[in-house]
């Protein structure tokens, strides 16, 4: 509390202000994840269909083979970060609970790309805006397409998808998403410190993918630094750095492209039908790596951090790496340790497993210790309206909630059950302690099923 | 996400389920598994929303105390206890967990004695919280469950029951009743001082006075409150708690203000084209327990609308009511059945201001 009462910047309507606790990691340069000795490459790290394995067993990869390729539609490619010899056939539970095939690789003892090399390789060296001029669209979306681009922010939609031409509705503006409100995550904020070129060049790419003029990339005021270094290297193009009041959920598709734009994604729509297309920032940053430098992708910057981890800090690791491989990397779990989420605390993932990878998705592990998770007694909602007033959809979540809980499917339909976003804000400020989202969510299911 | 069966067992229960992490070290921690969000906001529940009504309601009540002395003490205590007692009764007999802890009960008690004048005799206030709590509340099903605000349930029933001891008459033979109490009515002190003879108001609340005898009262009483009245009409004291809890967030701005707007309107309209006989905006607002229904009654969360378009509704139609029932009916004041009236609209007004979604419905696939 206290901040968002002077802010000036714009923002969308209602939202809650959970603290961000991003100092805990935001101030740790990203370090490279040394090779892990296997890794295992999840098929299935997305909504669509599974990638096709094109690797057998006792193959040898090189970073940046390809090791399962895209058959449908809606599906990316997956390429190996490492070099080594292709295991058996293997499986792993992803953090949602989902079991799915994966690809295990056994690294090598010599490794091409490590260090500073891979760092450099990611996100260092030079970006130059120059060349974006020698692409033509078609050859951007086909590098965006065979890098196996997804959604770095967390939904892991194929990107490629999202930058298709449509005749009918162009596409204006390219909206780069870095408003990283999930509270403790700070890879976004890290990535925009530590190489903002290549995030600029990324999002010039994109734009110039679907001839869209305008570029606008959106940032929280509670990344000054960030804001700082990504308007410097921003002079003399015309991508624009739109600062945002600080609120959770401000990196909601709708509520960013609200509080940058001013323009709203009609209900159960997409944002293409209003002219704009939402990238995160850390998948431009691939962009710009996967058309420049013809990389795929096969790293990410992934925060470790909460109460319960001994370093928070933000790393640069492989996809595949296991979740129990880089919480040793950051001096391993507190003893006071209860709960390590797959992204943020509003709405990552709660693991059982550490022995799962890290997908193209996974933004942050966030490890909270009792002090955080403490469970609470519920008692009757006395509709005090603090959900009402936090629904960053308009919606009257105690309702819709309490319908769910009765059963009562008519009168959650009523509410629009079906226009919650399950950003969690009710469940956060309610002070019954009425888990409102988790039974929102479930009446989601049971509707749609 | 996908699988069936999984989000409604995690769902519905909170307390998560315990998962042991691979067997590596022996120090491992016991890992727990639950549905986002995995936070909530520290420190803000029930109970601290009616702390924070109790600590807004201070002011108030030591400003009864300072006019009223020990009488207002002896009515805070039979209220309270009263309805902590009632609140025990009710809930070991429905064999529930006990529920005081949540401090409801002593919100309503402490409302519920503010509302009284300070001659009640002692049974009245009892039958009072008794009523409030088991026929306003505990009937329903307990906190968050009940229609009406219970405080007002117990004051309107022994209002109606003993209209002589605590209805409007009430107030006009107060000083009478206890012959040997005068000097506690603070408020002749006050005329004395004063100097003039206003011997009529200093034993009648200043709405009564101006119903029965169109006799004006200088606006600086009923701010300061130094007027004979029910225990919590204390104006500006009132006022500064009510300011406190939209500090803090605990009630909707949009119903005091809607009130406010409401009652400032038509007492402005009605002073304009001369039906006012000198009373004022403002000694409507000050005068009677409107501050004490505004700020503290009517934004009572469980009895009041939970949309925003609701809230307005609700405090403006609160506003009008009363500014009604002070000018046509025959009682001097209308606050406490005016927020009976909108507490019973609640449920409609709910219904009618459902709000349109973000970005607009979400059209039905087919």
């Amino acid at each position: 509390m206290g901040s968002h009462f002077i802010s000036t910047h714009k923002t969308f309507a209602r939202g809650v202000h959970p603290p961000d606790k991003k100092k805990l990691s935001s101030d740790a340069a990203v370090e490279v994840l040394p090779t892990p000795k296997e890794i295992r490459l999840p098929l299935s790290q997305h909504i669509g269909a599974e990638a096709v394995p094109v690797v057998k067993s006792r193959d040898e990869v090189e970073p940046g083979d390809l090791i399962a390729k895209a058959d449908a539609f809606i599906c990316a490619p997956i390429h190996t970060p490492i070099r080594g010899v292709i295991g058996p056939a293997s499986s792993v539970t992803l953090a949602t609970g989902k079991r799915v095939k994966a690809v295990l690789i056994k690294a090598t003892d010599e490794q091409p790309l490590e260090g500073q090399t891979l760092y450099d390789d990611v996100l260092g060296g030079e970006w130059p805006f120059e060349k974006v001029d020698q692409y033509e669209p078609e050859q951007i979306r086909d590098a965006i397409k065979s890098a196996g681009i997804v959604g770095l922010g967390g939904a892991a939609f194929p990107t490629f998808v999202k930058l298709i031409p449509n005749k009918e509705k162009p596409i204006d503006t390219v909206l780069v998403n870095a408003c990283e409100c999930e509270p403790y995550l700070t890879s976004d904020d890290r990535l925009m410190l530590e190489s903002p070129r290549s995030a600029i060049c990324g999002a010039m790419l994109a734009a110039k993918a679907v001839n869209a003029e305008k570029v606008v990339i959106a940032v929280e005021d509670n990344k000054p630094l960030a804001i700082a270094a990504l308007k410097k290297a921003a002079e003399g193009t015309h991508v624009k750095i739109c600062v945002l009041q600080t609120k959770y959920p401000q990196g909601g598709e709708k509520q960013t492209v609200k509080a940058a734009l001013n323009r709203e994604i009609p209900g159960g729509g997409l944002p293409f039908e209003i002219g704009v297309v939402v990238i995160n920032i850390g998948t431009v940053s691939a962009i710009a790596r996967a058309v420049l430098r013809g990389r795929p992708l096969t790293h990410r910057i992934v925060t470790v951090t909460g109460e319960g981890v001994v370093n928070p800090k933000n790393v640069l690791a492989p996809i595949g790496a296991a979740v129990s491989e880089l919480l040793d990397f950051c001096g391993g779990l507190k003893e006071n340790a209860t709960r390590v989420i797959s992204g943020g605390p509003m709405m990552g993932f709660a693991m059982g497993d550490l022995e799962t990878s890290i997908t193209k998705g996974s933004s942050g592990i966030t490890v909270l210790t009792d002090d955080e998770t403490e469970p609470i007694s519920e008692t009757h909602c006395v509709r005090c309206g603090r959900c009402v007033d936090g629904c960053a959809m308009g919606l009257i979540p105690t309702r819709i909630a309490l319908a769910c809980r009765a059963k009562n499917w008519d009168l959650a339909k009523r509410h629009h059950i079906q226009s919650c976003c399950e950003c969690g804000g009710c469940a956060y400020v309610c002070p019954a302690g009425i888990p409102l989202v988790q039974l929102i969510r479930m009446g989601k299911r049971q509707i749609t099923d | 996400m996908t699988e069936k069966g999984k989000a409604p067992d995690s769902a519905s229960t909170t307390p998560p389920e315990k998962v042991n992490t691979p067997e590596s070290a022996p120090a491992e921690p016991t890992l727990h598994i639950a549905p986002s969000p995995h936070m909530r906001e520290s420190g803000y529940t029930t109970r601290r929303m009616m702390v924070d009504v109790l600590i807004a309601l201070t002011p108030t009540t030591a400003a009864a105390i300072f006019f009223y002395h020990q009488w207002a003490i002896i009515q805070l205590l039979l209220c309270v206890g009263g309805c902590l007692v009632t609140e025990a009764v009710f809930t070991h007999a429905r064999k529930r967990k006990l529920s005081l802890g949540d401090l409801s009960a002593v919100v309503t008690g402490v409302i519920l004695a503010l509302s009284l004048p300070w001659n009640t005799p002692w049974f009245i206030s009892l039958i009072a919280s008794v009523v409030a709590i088991s026929l306003g509340k505990m009937i329903f099903g307990g906190l968050g469950m009940n229609l009406f605000n219970p405080a007002m349930v117990g004051r309107t029933f022994v209002m109606l029951a003993f209209a002589g001891a605590v209805g409007a008459p009430a107030y006009v033979v107060g000083v009478d009743r206890n012959p040997g109490n005068e000097t506690i009515v603070t408020v002749a002190d006050h005329t004395a001082l004063d100097g003039s003879a206003l011997d009529g108001i200093s034993s009648a609340t200043p709405l009564t006075a101006h119903k029965q005898n169109g006799t004006d009262i200088p606006v600086g009483w009923l701010v300061l409150s130094s007027c004979y009245s029910s225990l919590g009409e204390r104006g500006i004291f009132v006022l500064i708690g009510g300011f406190f809890l939209l500090m803090r967030r605990t009630i909707s701005w949009r119903i005091p203000l809607g009130a406010i707007i409401s009652v400032a309107l038509i007492a402005g309209i009605r002073d304009l084209a001369g039906y006012s006989d000198g009373w004022t905006i403002t000694h409507h607002l000050f005068s009677g327990a409107f501050f004490l229904g505004a700020f503290f009654i009517l934004t009572d969360p469980v009895t009041s609308p939970v949309t925003s378009k609701g809230r307005w509704i609700f405090g403006l139609l609160f506003g009008a009511l009363v500014m009604l029932l002070r000018i046509l009916s025959n009682y001097p004041e209308g606050v406490m059945f005016s927020i009976l009236l909108v507490n019973a609209l609640v449920p409609l007004i709910n219904r009618w201001t459902i709000p349109k979604p973000f970005g607009g419905v979400v059209p039905q696939r087919t």
